[in-house]
């Protein structure tokens, strides 16, 4: 069955023409529409799909092909695409078709690969169980009781069910890595200017980045890729090629230097969880790698400094969603007031308007020294942890996520409880450095372990090409539900 | 009791760049709505602005030429407000730290040279346009505008005269468009004012409570409306009151102020940096550039005039007080002869009088300044007089071809001929004997109005000066 192989080896395929682009399209269609009840889509483009997969099976035929010709591949809702729709998980944004594509989509579509549909999550990526979306909550295909964390969660289970071979997500303070734990996935959130926020709608401008999710490092390399480089039409992008990338593969562990936070191992983290991190940093020991003990003391201040930047950000860049111009307009308003108001009360769900509300104190006047400043002035102290603690080592490793994929509903009630699920994540985010999510292993009712790794600055090659070795002497990642 | 008057302004200049300061649409004025506003100017999810270092570059060449310092690196920040014309809910400015720092203008007032001190200009992106008019019960939203590049440029509370204030924004007006950064056309919008007003007694060292006056548009405008304003507030003050910190709108139709909004409604703009945009930073091989390509600024264009072209301080500063009419007189000059000060005279005196007359621009005067400048040449030649020469100018005016064209066709060379000049005296003494006889008998004024009268039979062409001559030689000897 062709979903159980790798991107990677579905590329290959299609190369050699032992597939078509048509046959392997027609079969993830299939499977996304049997397999709906996870809810991962919020839109399915079938026709668009097949045309483009006939298109991709021309250009096979003439043995012309781009890195990705053929191969199906799904978009998290945040990503514009023009004439489809783009939702963002959003009531708000339930009927807006973007005229444009975001340079991710333009990107991997230049690349060849074939766009299958739009996935489910969290509204505006507002959340950690992709329970927040407008469009209802996704199923973790490891346990449908389950969520499949977030906000990418949508894309994680497409992936995860074998319903795309890859997807993209975004991660503005955990929304690809640990969606990728919960899931079995290997999810890569990039340095912090390494991939285009173009077309990207903003959740928070300075913590967000689009990233692949992907069954194996090899297939994330492959999508990272495609997606990665400077674009005029992003000032914050950088002008930085993908040697590292390309090189990553042929990496070997050899001296490799793995620091382990002393904040990341504590009881706060499931002893499961714990376990299976250290049993996989046994093997990378084994690899070559040596284990060095570090600190990052201002890491527990990353969950308030986060809930001070990301809103703030967060609530400016949701003003433009006021009722004008496109998305949701209440019919009850009488006057502008009402608009704003009505607009925005009925298109915003629970959590964007706590986020929105939390964003706009912080940044009144009066209350901007104390949080927003003081917020900024942490995320330095965070930022120069990481650089002292990278003078000891190469890579970080830790767990992705305190847990493994919890009960639906089970936290929807107590914002903090689902915050504290980024606590390892999101001061990535704040030090805009690469983080990886790989599988290391089920917890005690099968579910998927992630390990994170966190590399350096545009350092990206080193921590897909730890993550490859492993692969290679591990089969964590190629477990797929049971079921898929 | 005498009050101080205290005025600081606001101007925000629209930058002259082809497209806008965040996004690569065009920046051209009068287009059908909506036809100029790009994905990033209706703020659509998703995008993202990107620096236009045209409108920096033009932002520091100002700082430059007001001697401020040019910040190397400065912050753009959101403000953020919603308002329907405002796409994105929030404007890209710059707070904390602006491009331009400092800086100062000179004006001229009737008490000689005052200096005015800038505190800061900052780049900024303009907002569309709400249409209220042409909706019934609805409006329209144009975005054409939106992210059209702005430079609002701060000044200290340094004026003390509604005078004093017009006299700032003439000279910052010749200021910006010398430096082709802004065309300063006021109707379009490309040069807007706000002021800030207040009251004190006399001797005072603290400021009096403010009020911000907008919507000030045009140089009479101003002046009307501070006139208005401080009237008002001396009215309040005199009658025990308190002027309340509130920002008023200038009606020039009922031509008074009235109340917009008070400081309790005042917007808290929650100004943060924005993440969107690198900080901007000028090199100082972008300012060795800029310092390089500053043309002659405003003063300096003064001083030359008075020392090289010989004229008054009053008559080179009018000359001076715009760019265009500026040029116009050098032009002009060139053909002129080295006529400069009778040039200046008939640029100052009868152009702006037709100018004015009948509203038409500098740039569209119907009389060019190689016209002007030939014109003067032949009443300098002694061709035609100054009286013929405001016949011929009319003439020019009214499309009847160069002045040497209208000489010839209406026949106005000056008689310069004394023998033809002393047979038209002749005659007209033989045909007015009394008045003949009255000069005669010492009543020399009466002289004038013989010369008036060979003036009439020679239809003006006659050399006044030598009409008089020739009477005078012809009666008295």
């Amino acid at each position: 069955m062709p979903h159980r192989h790798s991107l990677t080896t579905l590329r290959d395929m299609l190369r050699q023409r032992e597939i078509s682009s048509s046959e392997l399209t027609r079969h993830f269609l299939d499977r996304i529409a049997r397999y709906d009840d996870l809810n991962a889509f919020i839109t399915v483009q079938e026709e668009t799909a097949m045309a483009s997969a006939q298109r991709a099976d021309k250009h096979l035929s003439n043995g012309e092909y781009g890195p990705l010709t053929g191969v199906p591949i799904a978009h998290k809702d945040i990503f514009c695409t023009r004439d489809i729709l783009t939702t963002c998980g959003s009531k708000m944004l339930r009927n807006f078709i973007a005229p444009y594509d975001a340079t991710v989509v333009e990107r991997l579509a230049d690349a060849g690969s074939v766009l299958t549909g739009k996935t489910n999550m969290d509204e505006f990526a507002m959340g950690s169980s992709n329970e927040t979306s407008y469009f209802g909550p996704v199923r973790n295909p490891w346990n449908r009781e389950r969520v499949p964390g977030g906000s990418s969660g949508g894309s994680a289970a497409a992936v995860a069910a074998r319903l795309v071979p890859g997807a993209t997500g975004t991660d503005t303070g955990g929304s690809i890595r640990q969606p990728a734990a919960f899931c079995g996935l290997t999810g890569l959130k990039p340095s912090y200017g390494r991939v285009s926020r173009y077309g990207m709608i903003a959740f928070a401008s300075s913590l967000d980045q689009g990233g692949p999710l992907a069954r194996s490092a090899m297939d994330a390399a492959l999508l990272l890729k495609c997606m990665a480089g400077f674009d005029r039409r992003d000032s914050t992008s950088m002008a930085h090629d993908t040697a590292d990338i390309d090189g990553a593969l042929k990496i070997n562990l050899r001296g490799l230097r793995i620091g382990l936070p002393t904040e990341f191992f504590d009881d706060s983290v499931n002893p499961t969880v714990l376990t299976r991190v250290r049993e996989a940093l046994a093997v990378f020991e084994e690899l070559g790698a040596s284990l060095v003990d570090i600190a990052l003391p201002n890491s527990r201040a990353g969950i308030p400094c986060y809930y001070v930047i990301a809103p703030a950000e967060a609530s400016s860049n949701l003003s433009r969603f006021d009722g004008v111009r496109f998305g949701h307009r209440s019919e009850q308003a009488t006057n502008l007031q009402e608009l704003y108001e009505y607009s925005r009360a009925e298109g915003f769900g629970e959590e964007v308007k706590r986020r929105i509300l939390i964003g706009t104190y912080a940044l009144s006047a009066g209350y901007y020294d104390a949080y927003y400043l003081k917020a900024q002035r942490i995320r330095r102290l965070i930022a120069q942890d990481f650089s002292k603690a990278f003078e000891q080592c190469d890579i970080i490793a830790g767990p992705t996520a305190p847990t493994t994929a919890f009960g639906l509903g089970e936290k929807t009630q107590d914002p903090v409880a689902m915050y504290l699920n980024d606590i390892f994540t999101n001061t990535v985010n704040l030090a805009g450095l690469p983080g990886l999510s790989i599988p290391a292993g089920p917890d005690d009712s099968g579910l998927p372990v992630g390990m994170q790794l966190i590399g350096q600055f545009m350092d990206e090659g080193r921590l897909l090409g730890a993550a490859h070795r492993f692969q290679q002497v591990t089969d964590w990642h190629q477990r797929a539900p049971e079921g898929f | 009791m005498t009050w101080e008057i205290v005025i600081g302004l606001e101007v925000h200049a629209q930058l002259m760049t082809h497209s806008k300061i965040f996004s690569g649409a065009s920046t051209a004025y009068g287009a059908q709505p909506n036809t100029q506003a790009c994905a990033v100017d209706v703020g659509l999810p998703g995008v993202l602005p990107v620096m236009n270092r045209e409108a920096a570059l033009m932002a520091a060449r100002f700082g430059l030429a007001v001697g401020a310092t040019i910040n190397r690196v400065s912050v753009f920040a959101r403000k953020n407000y919603f308002y329907p014309d405002l796409p994105k809910g929030y404007q890209i400015s710059q707070f904390e730290i602006p491009v331009v720092s400092g800086g100062t203008l000179e004006i001229h007032t009737p008490e000689g040279e005052k200096t005015i001190r800038i505190t800061r200009a900052h780049l900024e992106e303009d907002a569309g346009k709400s249409l209220h008019e042409q909706f019934h019960g609805m409006t329209g939203i144009d975005l054409n505008r939106a992210g059209t590049p702005l430079l609002e440029i701060v000044s200290e509370p340094d004026m003390r005269s509604p005078a004093e204030a017009v006299a700032y924004l003439r000279k910052l007006h010749s200021l910006v468009r010398t430096l082709e950064i802004c065309d300063g056309n006021m109707q379009e919008g490309s040069f807007r004012c706000d002021a800030n007003i207040s009251i004190r007694r006399h001797g005072d060292k603290t400021l009096g409570t403010r009020t911000e006056l907008k919507n000030i548009n045009s140089f009479r405008f101003v002046e009307r409306a501070l006139h208005h304003e401080i009237e008002r507030q001396i009215a309040v003050v005199e009658d025990g009151g308190d002027i309340i910190q509130e920002t008023r709108l200038y009606d020039p139709e009922r031509d008074q102020t009235r109340s917009m909004r008070s400081k309790e409604e005042a917007h808290d703009y929650r100004y943060f940096p924005d993440p969107d945009l690198p900080p901007l930073v000028i090199s100082e091989a972008d300012l060795e550039q800029l310092r390089d390509e500053l043309p002659e600024l405003p003063d300096a264009r003064l001083a030359r005039f008075i020392s090289d072209y010989d004229l008054g301080a009053d008559e080179a500063v009018q000359l001076t007080s715009q760019k265009e009419i500026a040029d116009y007189y050098e032009n002009a000059v060139t053909k002129a002869d080295g006529e400069t000060r009778l040039t200046a005279n008939w640029i100052n005196g009868e152009l702006m009088a037709w100018l004015n007359r009948c509203n038409t621009a500098f740039t569209d005067s119907p009389v060019s300044p190689t016209m002007l400048g030939q014109l003067v040449k032949r009443i300098q030649d002694k061709t035609i007089s100054g009286k013929i020469a405001k016949e011929v100018f009319q003439a020019m005016w009214n499309g009847e071809g160069s002045a040497d064209d209208v000489i010839a066709s209406r026949s106005l060379t000056q008689i310069t001929d004394s023998s033809a000049i002393e047979q038209v005296v002749s005659d007209v003494i033989a045909r007015f004997p009394d008045q003949s006889e009255q000069i005669r008998a010492g009543q020399e004024k009466v002289i004038g109005f013989l010369v008036g009268q060979v003036m009439k039979a020679t239809s003006g062409k006659a050399n006044p000066q030598a009409v008089n001559d020739i009477l005078k030689k012809q009666l008295l000897n």
